[in-house]
């Protein structure tokens, strides 16, 4: 069974034609792969679909501009992963 | 519809919030000025306004959808495909389906009928964002009105 960051990092190669073996659990979606907001969506989109979640991109978006967090926190993919994690976690509670 | 004014929709037939679909009809306009130039002696309605028929038709399904608070803007246009030429005075049959509704953004699949034919098809992503003025909030409910969008589909009416 593959991990969350090997979905995720898949999605991404997929969706934005990046090669696979660029994306790290270390990289920052956009700050290191070079992501932009709309070409997220349809990341956000397959992650929705694959994880059946609804990522909150705009509570993370909100708390970001408001300096309650850091893009870090939710765009660096092995922190993507766990909050995608916790997600499908709480779905299942 | 008034092509130069953006007004791709006549009415929406039908709304099925519970279903996420909606219905819209549209008659394209004997004469228009884009006619001159698309094209000069053989009139076609242009596949870009064809999109944008299908997009405002997606979005009033998404207005629906947000209770009519929040408004969705054209984001992408994918598989877009223009399957037979519109015509001036044919009656378009467009609707759309609610894919994905996602945290700021949906997902749509939109096609107009002509005569019983599918005329063009896509998919559609929209960015969901709070109306950015009061007057744009209203402007759009008095759209809303020409076109008899059903108000009282909503949850608060």
């Amino acid at each position: 069974m593959s991990s969350t960051f090997d979905t995720v990092a898949n999605i991404i190669a997929e969706t934005c034609d990046i090669p696979r073996d660029t994306i790290k659990p270390e990289s920052h979606a956009i700050d290191d792969l070079g992501i932009d907001s709309l070409d997220f969506l349809d990341i956000a989109f397959a992650i929705d679909k694959a994880f059946g979640i609804k990522l909150p991109l705009e509570q993370w978006t909100q708390e970001v501009n408001d300096g309650k967090a850091t893009t870090e926190q939710y765009f660096v993919l092995k922190n993507l992963s766990a909050r995608i994690d916790e997600l499908v976690a709480a779905k299942g509670a | 519809m008034r092509l130069e004014y953006f007004q791709l929709i006549d009415r929406i037939v039908e709304l099925k919030l519970a279903d996420r679909k909606i219905r819209s009809e549209a008659t394209v306009p004997a004469e228009s000025t884009i006619f001159e130039g698309h094209f000069p002696g053989y009139p076609l309605m242009p596949g870009v306004l064809m999109i944008e028929a299908m997009a405002q038709t997606s979005g009033w399904l998404l207005v629906a959808a947000n209770n009519f608070k929040r408004m969705p803007f054209l984001a992408a246009v994918k598989e877009a495909k223009f399957r037979n030429f519109v015509t001036p005075g044919q009656r378009l049959a467009l609707s759309a389906s609610l894919v994905h509704e996602g945290s700021g953004y949906a997902v749509t699949e939109a096609k107009i009928m002509v005569d019983g034919k599918l005329a063009c098809d896509a998919n559609l992503t929209f960015r969901i964002t709070d109306f950015p003025n009061p007057a744009m909030h209203e402007q759009m409910r008095e759209v809303a009105k020409r076109i008899e969008f059903p108000m009282g589909a909503l949850a608060d009416g």
